[in-house]
């Protein structure tokens, strides 16, 4: 077997283990006083952890060279959905159990709820267009719509800053990853525009 | 015949009995200790879970108080909120930001020997001890709802003094017009002092007219026991009217004050928390309704009632003020 699909195979397992974990929680009776807030927390947590996980592959594969490794971004792509769409049924059914006005008032009124439901519609359009004939049917266009992690990211970061009362260290942690992997896509797009002309001209 | 019995082993090598006694404590640590290396890799809440397992002095049940009478003044007809839930579920930032760090934390804190200063515009002022403070009094049990400015609520009850009654002992003066309540500052026992969470030490405070209130108590205890520590042990405030945030735990200074206190989560987000922060269900938080509550245990919502049920005792104070500035 070559390694990538060892590797993709750990990870997949890897990946669920905190669905795992939170499955044994729950069967231990083990979810706080409170398991409605807790559940929200977890998956929140976890689903953007697999965003920045996600945005990591593509430098990654640039630093070292190993172009296998993109084979890793859309299995890890699909679980920060996994995990944003168990976060966002936490809200639409333990949370309000079906209270759609109250859901509405909420999407509407308060900026973080906006927010996160931005980016769970954001994170939905990039699931279904994750396979390959979607790959295929959109060509260019492809890449233009999947550009949108970017925006899902900030704006999930946003979501969670939001819902904060205080700056917890694990904000910080993400925070700081997320604005290195996006800075690096900048200053690779730079560095390529710098490049181009004067390669263009020898 | 004298037989020699070397004994097999050296007495420094028998096993304690009370380490023997222990040993599937031991077990129970080291599996838990392995588990929570583990998890440490995943998701880090676990793993502090499991060591807050292995301490618990101090979080676990407390001595029984004697001779608590139980007052008229209890909400009735609602069920307790257990034991390990109130103990185990909330925000006490000394410990750190999460539900859970109280439980987990709250073992470092002595709350003996203790005192408590009174201070300002009062004619007895001091620093008494814990014992000399809460002596002269009767302690009653007032089962209160508590409801949390995140939208959740219990039932709790509480074993404690009549804060009136504390306040008539130190005999403020006329200038008096609020008091303030400082919680201990002790960063060594209180870890989240170490950062930068909160402004600290925590600060609340009453107008004079809220102090005064019958229902308004310093609490010693919960189901008729100490006060645990991660609840706020030796002595916290407890007005069940406001929003939990009111509630200033681990108290150290009582100050009477001619202004308004800066209480600390004004201080911290002014444009989400005031001072009054009374129970209001009709003035949401910037961020989410204050209109409904999860009571834990409960599934479904249920709505939050204006001063969380106790108006008819506590509405006639805000007469004339502006209801939207009462959050």
């Amino acid at each position: 077997m070559k390694p990538i699909v060892i590797l993709k195979r750990s990870l997949f397992i890897a990946a669920l283990i905190p669905a795992a974990m939170l499955a044994l929680c729950f069967y231990q009776d083990d979810l706080t006083a409170n398991p409605i807030e807790f559940i929200t927390h977890f998956t929140g947590d976890w689903a953007i952890r697999f965003l920045v996980i996600t945005l990591s592959i593509t430098p990654l594969r640039r630093i070292t060279g190993w172009n296998p490794i993109i084979q890793l971004r859309r299995m890890l792509g699909l679980f920060a959905f996994f995990y944003a769409t168990l976060h966002f049924l936490t809200w639409f059914v333990l949370d309000w159990f079906f209270d759609f006005r109250q859901m509405a008032s909420d999407i509407v009124m308060r900026p973080f709820i906006t927010l996160g439901m931005a980016t769970f519609l954001m994170l939905l359009a990039l699931a279904v267009t994750s396979t390959q004939k979607s790959i295929r049917r959109l060509g260019r266009r492809w890449t233009q719509l999947h550009r949108l992690i970017y925006v899902a990211t900030a704006t999930g970061l946003l979501h969670f800053w939001l819902a904060r009362k205080t700056v917890v260290d694990q904000f910080q942690v993400v925070l700081v990853l997320a604005i290195l992997l996006l800075g690096f896509r900048v200053w690779w797009t730079l560095r390529k525009r710098i490049n181009a002309p004067t390669s263009a001209v020898s | 015949m004298l037989i020699r019995h070397a004994p097999d082993l050296r007495f420094s090598e028998i096993t304690p009995k009370s380490l023997y006694l222990r040993r599937r404590e031991f077990l129970q640590t080291a599996a838990g200790a392995a588990i929570g290396a583990a998890a440490v890799a995943v998701a880090s809440p676990f793993a502090a879970r499991v060591a807050a397992q292995q301490k618990g002095q101090g979080t676990a049940h407390g001595a029984k108080l004697a001779n608590v009478k139980k007052s008229p003044l209890s909400t009735t007809g609602e069920k307790l909120t257990p034991w390990d839930d109130i103990t185990s579920y909330n925000n006490f930032y000394e410990y750190g930001p999460y539900k859970e760090d109280p439980k987990e934390q709250a073992w470092r804190l002595k709350p003996r020997p203790w005192t408590i200063q009174v201070d300002g515009f009062v004619e007895k002022k001091g620093t008494f001890g814990f014992e000399e403070f809460t002596q002269p009094y009767a302690l009653e049990e007032r089962v209160y709802r508590m409801r949390c400015v995140e939208a959740w609520s219990m039932v709790i009850p509480w074993v404690g003094i009549p804060l009136k009654d504390i306040i008539a002992t130190y005999k403020p003066t006329s200038q008096a017009k609020y008091v303030e309540f400082v919680t201990a500052f002790n960063p060594a026992q209180m870890p989240g002092q170490s950062t930068r969470l909160l402004p600290w030490p925590y600060v609340e405070g009453l107008r004079m007219d809220e102090a005064m209130n019958p229902l308004a108590i310093l609490a010693v205890g919960l189901y008729e026991e100490t006060l645990p520590n991660q609840d706020g042990a030796p002595i916290r405030l407890v007005v069940p009217w406001k929003y939990g945030f009111k509630g200033v735990k681990s108290i150290a200074k009582i100050r009477f004050v001619d202004y308004q206190p800066k209480n600390t989560w004004q201080v911290m987000t002014p444009n989400e928390y005031g001072f009054f922060a009374n129970v209001n269900p009709a003035v949401d938080h910037p961020r989410w309704s204050q209109a409904s509550e999860r009571r834990i245990g409960n599934f479904l919502r249920t709505k939050t009632l204006p001063f969380n049920g106790y108006a008819d005792q506590v509405a006639s104070m805000y007469s004339g003020m502006d209801p939207k500035k009462l959050y």
